[in-house]
């Protein structure tokens, strides 16, 4: 006999009366404001320190510096909204820098735009052998594109020995992408805000991007309600590849000097800033304008502990710690959801 | 965007008044006086390896009725419901939906023919929205492709309002009672037209007022015009919310019958219906000292106050529903779990608690329900899984030495009668019998003074079966105290020498095997009558 019989629970004693639209709306908003907190908080105590942290050339400097990270972002964004993660963002960068770069030395006169777009189909096609192998091989993304960091870097490497290409070989326009500003704001990061809110409406606004979310709420659930699983999770995987080559041009036309080591390091970075942007590390939570928001932090910290005269040894320590507060601070805020939510729910329930 | 319940298939939605005779399979000529048949599976058959999980699987649900699925555990209903949202084929049968042959390959295809299942928890998106849950896949798009968020949770709401709860479409998921996960799920089916709808024990982790509100909801569903199908194992239940009733035993279809003019003893004796032998009393030695002392064991909201005393030489039967509490006491005991209060002595030695080791050391061996989870390391060889709890004796100076432990596992092996192909098989090939076999090995290796087995027998075969309970028989022989849990009542009289009843965390009553009946036993466990509980 198998008869059910579990002792039945009772309803929690209500909780105070919150409007639960308006409870999630808030929690939900939290995650973006409560960054945005911070960062005001902390821009504010710099520039009280430091009045020259405010200057015109170093909220320039700092926002031309956010665009390369801001972009990749973006995608390992989508990637990790979907329970997946892209490592191989920093070597997909420096490839499509160099390769990119070099394209104005060896074809005279070549158009800017094309240049990009160069950048572009590169990181393109390592997107989308990252996508294949995660989506068709179904093995594990943090295998996957730990592999390629090393293979595409491998690449990288093996194509430019110890050459570099230097700024002399750079056109003038080309140098003067990240100069341009409108009103102080340099037009890249005007251009980069512009795809980051693209971005987000989609993930927010469009089956496919929900899907995303589902994916990595519950990737067994996904896969029952008939959402096709390998082909979002590849299609994430392709477009984080295509922001980080164009990321790797708009680096190339930043730092003007090219060899094998850009983007060195850059995954671990933009991970720690789609995490403080308060994307859930295990997916199905975060939007795109708050990981953007989570770089900005960063090197807004790098900015102030230079202005302040800190030493920039300090810098990688300051970033592991904040990505520990950035973790905590989520931890506690969805514990506090959860609790709060329940409450709710076994009010309504009784 | 009107409720979607007002879209379910159009059916009567009066429900046949005529009595119908006990017993009798379900056929097309008897359909004239209900709702259309929507659903018919006759004959069908699904086996796993050796494992005959069903036989002859028969039902035929109606629009408009509440329809209970009851049978013992390892009757073939969860079997069903599987094959019903598509997650198992059938190797033989016919399925007809609408009257027409149907085949669900996949949970999609089940989806597509109008069948949802809710599960008793229900698997969603936590961190997304009541509404996307629901219309995951189909959100409601305005001009250019996008998401029109509105109208998707007004929908939501339109659905929830036409069931008549209160849910907000708007939050997340994350946090949602179970009874407000299967209302989404509900709502789910509600929105994809379903005209059968699956409850799998529903009411299993829900409160009163919950399961109150669950069967209004049954209720406007019926009267949509959808056939609901409820497995429960609360008798008083299926009498509250259905119309017919289907009862399966060992995999095959016993009866399908109006539920009117049946009595819950009626429901009991078709679930259970079977005679095995009972063991024998020249079996049946005098016990001798105590082995096992539980005294006034408590675990907040698990169990509660638990005295008992398992002496050498006896296998005491803990009966009693499934969440009774009976694996709760078995995993304190030996330590998996911690307990408020009270004390569990081996003889006569106070166990620590929450130490397997000190139970261990104290001469317990465990064989736990689920084996191939707890009990085996399924890719391990059946040698390797055999010496796991004996590696101590088996070893030199912590080297293991292969040939003892080849010698071990042989002797075990044709002791026990497993049958494998070769010992360094993986585990995982052998049936599941043989694998229960390997677990009760691997612990009879240590030489117990005291044997706990939960659920020695769950999904094997009745050839091993029998085996299994001449074994542990023999160990008692041989002076083993052994506390067998168990949920099938024929397995408790038959192999049990006194039967311990639980009830929703205590004890609630005590029989010798003489004076144990079923009804008795689940007399005691269900508290439906007076008169036995101590």
């Amino acid at each position: 006999m198998s008869t059910t019989l579990t002792p039945r629970r009772e309803p929690p004693k209500a909780g105070p009366d919150v409007s639960p639209r308006r409870l999630t709306e808030r929690v939900f908003r939290v995650r973006e404001s409560g960054i945005l907190a911070v960062l005001v908080v902390f821009v504010a105590a710099t520039a009280a320190a430091a009045p020259r942290f405010l200057d015109a050339q170093n909220i320039k400097f700092v926002l031309i510096n956010t665009t390369v990270f801001a972009l990749l972002a973006l995608g390992e964004t989508m990637v990790v909204i979907s329970r997946n993660v892209d490592l191989s963002v920093g070597s997909v960068l420096g490839l499509s820098a160099y390769l990119s770069a070099s394209l104005f030395g060896q074809v005279h006169g070549i158009s800017i735009p094309l240049v990009f777009l160069v950048g572009l189909g590169i990181g393109l096609a390592c997107g989308v052998a990252n996508g294949l192998m995660v989506s068709l091989g179904r093995v594990p993304s943090l295998v996957v594109t730990l592999a390629t960091l090393y293979i595409i870097r491998g690449i990288d490497i093996l194509i430019i020995g110890g050459n570099e290409v230097v700024a002399q070989s750079l056109p003038g326009a080309f140098l003067n992408i990240p100069q341009d500003t409108i009103g102080g704001i340099p037009d890249v990061a005007i251009a980069v805000a512009v795809v980051i809110g693209a971005g987000a409406y989609y993930l927010r606004s469009f089956r496919s991007g929900r899907e995303l979310y589902a994916i990595g709420s519950n990737p067994d659930g996904a896969r029952l309600a008939g959402i096709a699983v390998g082909k979002r999770v590849f299609t994430a995987f392709a477009v984080s590849g295509a922001l980080a080559g164009i990321a790797g041009v708009l680096w190339a036309a930043q730092y003007q000097t090219i060899d094998s080591t850009a983007g060195t390091g850059y995954e671990l970075q933009v991970v720690s800033a789609v995490v403080v942007g308060g994307v859930a590390i295990f997916g199905g939570s975060g939007s795109a304008v708050g990981a953007a928001l989570g770089a900005l932090l960063l090197e807004t910290i790098i900015s102030a502990l230079y202005v302040l005269g800190i030493s920039p040894f300090w810098d990688q320590s300051i970033a592991g710690f904040l990505l520990l507060l950035a973790i905590s601070l989520d931890r506690a805020i969805s514990v506090r959801l959860v609790t709060a939510l329940r409450l709710r729910s076994s009010r309504s329930a009784s | 965007m009107e409720p979607a319940h007002d879209a379910v298939a159009p059916a009567e939605p009066d429900r046949p008044a005529e009595p119908r005779p006990a017993a009798q399979a379900p056929s097309p000529g008897h359909n004239a006086a209900a709702g259309p048949a929507v659903l018919s599976l006759q004959h069908a058959a699904k086996a796993f390896g050796a494992v005959q999980a069903m036989a002859d699987g028969t039902i035929e649900l109606r629009a408009g009725e509440a329809h209970a699925l009851l049978g013992e555990n390892g009757a073939g209903k969860s079997t069903l419901v599987k094959i019903l949202a598509g997650v198992y084929q059938l190797d033989s049968g016919t399925l007809l939906i609408d009257g027409q042959p149907a085949t669900l390959a996949s949970p999609a295809a089940a989806r597509d023919a109008g069948i949802a299942v809710i599960y008793q928890e229900p698997t969603l998106f936590p961190d997304l929205s009541v509404a996307e849950n629901i219309f995951m896949g189909r959100q409601p798009l305005r001009a250019g492709r996008r998401i029109d968020g509105k109208v998707m949770r007004a929908d939501a709401a339109g659905l929830f309002t036409g069931l008549g709860v209160t849910l907000d479409p708007g939050r997340v998921c994350r946090g949602l009672s179970i009874a407000d996960q299967q209302i989404v799920e509900i709502g789910k089916a509600l929105s994809l037209n379903a005209r059968v709808i699956v409850m799998d024990e529903p009411t299993a982790a829900l409160s009163a007022a919950e399961v109150a509100r669950l069967f209004e909801v049954v209720a406007t569903l019926r009267a949509g015009g959808a056939a609901v199908l409820f497995i429960s194992h609360r008798l008083e239940e299926v009498f509250e919310i259905c119309q017919r009733v289907t009862v399966m035993r060992d995999g095959r279809h016993v009866m399908t019958s109006e539920l009117d003019g049946l009595t819950g003893d009626d429901l009991v004796r078709a679930m259970v219906g079977r005679d095995m032998p009972v063991r024998t009393d020249a079996e049946r030695r005098a016990p001798g000292g105590q082995v096992l002392t539980v005294e006034h064991l408590t675990r907040e909201g698990v169990f509660t106050d638990v005295s008992f005393n398992v002496r050498a030489g006896e296998i005491v039967a803990l009966a009693g529903l499934v969440g009774s509490g009976r694996s709760e006491v078995a995993r304190a005991i030996f330590g998996i779990d911690k307990y408020d209060a009270g004390t569990v002595k081996v003889t006569g030695r106070d166990l620590r608690r929450a130490s397997p080791t000190d139970a261990m050391a104290a001469g317990i061996g465990f064989v736990p329900e689920d084996r191939r989870q707890q009990g085996l390391v399924m890719d391990m060889s059946v040698q390797q899984n055999m010496a796991l709890a004996s590696l101590r004796r088996l070893g030199r100076r912590g080297l293991i030495s292969g040939g003892a432990e080849r010698k071990f596992a042989t002797d075990w092996s044709l002791r026990l009668r497993i049958k494998y192909g070769k010992l360094t098989d993986p585990v995982s090939r052998l049936s599941g019998g043989n694998q229960q076999k390997v677990v009760l090995g691997k612990w009879l290796g240590r030489q117990p003074t005291l044997l706990i087995v939960d659920e020695p027998t769950r999904g094997i075969d009745i050839g091993t079966k029998a085996e299994v309970h001449r074994l542990l028989g023999q160990l008692a022989g041989d002076g083993v105290a052994i506390l067998m849990i168990s949920s099938e009542l024929p397995e408790v009289l038959q192999v049990g020498d006194r039967i311990l009843v639980m009830r929703e965390g205590r004890l609630a009553a005590e029989f010798g095997h003489a004076e144990a009946t079923e009804e008795r036993i689940i007399a005691a466990a269900t508290g439906q009558r007076e008169g036995l509980a101590r």
